[in-house]
């Protein structure tokens, strides 16, 4: 970000520069930037981030090979054999991912929102469910999912059963709820209060006012922070490796005990996190243009 | 005080011995005043005297602790519910110190929204009159400019269409041309002076002296939460009676 000019406008001598305050200006910026980045999650997707993954990847397989007997297929060939089960993981890992999203985002809507009720007793209820969810760890939530729900349910003598993947996913939804609840709420709030003042001098009702003039208006603000949680989510998915879902985590822990050679682990571990940081690396970018766009819009 | 009284027999704004307080701050200690309709009542003073939430006292905007505010048939003090609020609202148009103007909509369509959804009238007869709207406050070629590819004068006048287009009895405007640019703080005031002559009535709070002494049929001089002086401009400016008035006009002029 850089400045051109800074204008001030004031009752003397409106829209002339003060180049005196640049330095000031510049500073302030800075200030402000760092201080955004300690507010919103810290790292981002970065090529390095990829090529350090590569290098480690490659050292993997130069030290699987170097262990590997006269017995054994090359390292290309092993990692090559295992990929279609793999990939089949990584498949469980985005529809994982793009099921807890969903629901998340729904949900974490109308708590946003019961978060700025007018009904102190909604309003205090939707903000302690948000911060409990928000603050409590993923992977205790996905643990209280999966044993607290049980394996099936009965409804008028038919027995449903509910597959450890689905609990999963709820259990992940349960964090994103609160985190989209949180986007909604602080979107809603950073709108200036004049909007609200101008619709309400205009007779738009309150429901009117949300839905016409302050929620079009939080849609640009929400979209990257909604992005981000996306890809940390994506890379949750493999928490549920843990308890026994069928994901990328999982087939590689299977494939690594089938072919049970210790110099395998490194390889393909960063294989697991190549494939990722391939899916996340282009949500990142995307991400980072948006806010660069909105930033400027604003 | 008493010539106001005379002058303003059929009050359409009729306020009483108004108080306010945010918290331990009283911002209203007492204020009166009558607007006769078609009447333009310029509200002056030095920041923090009161003369906005004055304002926003008058079309619903902030309750009021004590003391009565009538606006055309509505007694704003005993509205509660927000249908009655709105209804109020229909008649009592407010324009601000920063237009806010809905960013996220065209300059024809911000003046078309509050008739179109909350009067629910016929798009296309408000498409015309937002239309005609938009010609009177010089802007028909800017139809189709976002807000934020106005300039503030622009955004103000807009605002004013916009107000305009909800056919309200009595207009606000809150310091409307303070954020300006000096040059084009004259098209927001040549607006304003038409709507007067054409027989709107308006409260305006200014710091525009010379617009108020020209265009006032009473000026009020706030500080401290009261109305310390008031009277048509003439004497006003001419002959203030109290010492803090002289001191605060002195001041400006």
């Amino acid at each position: 970000m850089t400045i051109r000019t800074i204008v001030t406008r004031d009752a003397v001598g409106s829209g002339r520069p003060m180049p005196v305050l640049l330095p000031q200006a510049t500073a302030l910026v800075r200030d402000a930037l760092a201080e955004r980045r300690g507010r919103m999650s810290s790292w981002r997707l970065t090529p390095r981030h990829g090529f350090t993954l590569l290098a480690l990847f490659i050292v993997g397989c130069g030290w699987a090979q170097a262990q590997a007997g006269p017995q054994h297929p090359s390292i290309a060939a092993t990692i090559w054999k295992w990929t279609p089960l793999l990939a089949r993981g990584f498949v469980f890992n985005l529809a994982i991912s793009f099921l807890a999203m969903a629901i998340g985002t729904i949900a974490g809507f109308f708590l946003g929102f019961a978060q700025i009720s007018l009904m102190p007793t909604v309003r205090r209820g939707a903000w302690l469910t948000t911060h409990f969810f928000r603050n409590a760890p993923w992977l205790v939530l996905l643990f209280y999912c999966m044993f607290l729900l049980p394996f099936q349910v009965t409804v008028f003598g038919i027995t449903i059963p509910i597959p450890d993947w689905s609990k999963a996913t709820l259990g992940l939804a349960l964090p994103v709820m609160a985190n989209v609840s949180e986007i909604v709420r602080g979107a809603i709030q950073s709108i200036p209060t004049g909007q609200w003042e101008s619709a309400a001098s205009l007779a738009f009702n309150r429901r009117q006012t949300l839905w016409m003039i302050i929620v079009p208006q939080c849609i640009k603000r929400m979209l990257p922070p909604w992005m981000n949680l996306y890809a940390i989510l994506t890379m949750a998915t493999v928490l549920a490796s843990i308890v026994g879902v069928n994901e990328m985590m999982t087939q590689t822990q299977r494939a690594l005990s089938a072919e049970s050679r210790p110099g395998l682990l490194l390889a393909f571990y960063s294989y697991v996190l190549i494939w990722f940081f391939v899916y996340c690396y282009p949500i990142a970018r995307w991400t980072v243009r948006l806010e660069a766009r909105y930033a400027v819009n604003q | 005080m008493t010539a106001s009284i005379e002058r303003a027999a059929d009050p359409i704004v009729d306020i009483v011995d108004v108080h306010q307080s945010f918290g331990n701050v009283d911002v209203l200690k007492g204020v009166s005043m009558r607007v006769a309709k078609g009447g333009v009542a310029c509200i002056i003073g030095p920041s923090g005297s009161g003369k906005s939430t004055l304002l926003r006292c008058i079309n619903g905007l902030v309750p009021i602790k004590s003391g009565s505010i009538r606006v055309a048939t509505f007694d704003v003090h005993r509205l509660h519910t927000d249908a009655e609020k709105i209804a109020l609202r229909k008649e009592v148009s407010m324009v601000f110190q920063q237009y806010n103007l809905f960013p996220h909509k065209t300059a024809l369509e911000n003046v078309m929204m509050a008739p179109v959804h909350v009067l629910k009238e016929n798009a296309a007869d408000v498409r015309t009159r937002a239309l005609a709207l938009l010609a009177k406050v010089r802007l028909a070629e800017k139809r189709d400019a976002y807000p934020g590819e106005l300039s503030g004068g622009q955004q103000q006048r807009v605002a004013i269409a916009r107000s305009l287009a909800m056919r309200p009895e009595v207009m606000l405007f809150d310091e409307v041309t303070a954020a300006l640019d000096p040059e084009t703080v004259k098209e927001v005031l040549n607006t304003i002076r038409e709507l007067a002559t054409e027989g709107m009535t308006c409260i305006i709070v200014t710091h525009e002296m010379r617009f108020a002494r020209e265009i006032a049929d009473e000026v009020y001089f706030t500080d401290g939460g009261t109305i310390v002086e008031s009277g048509p401009p003439a004497e006003l400016f001419d002959r203030p009676r109290h010492e803090r008035t002289r001191a605060f006009l002195s001041q400006i002029l």
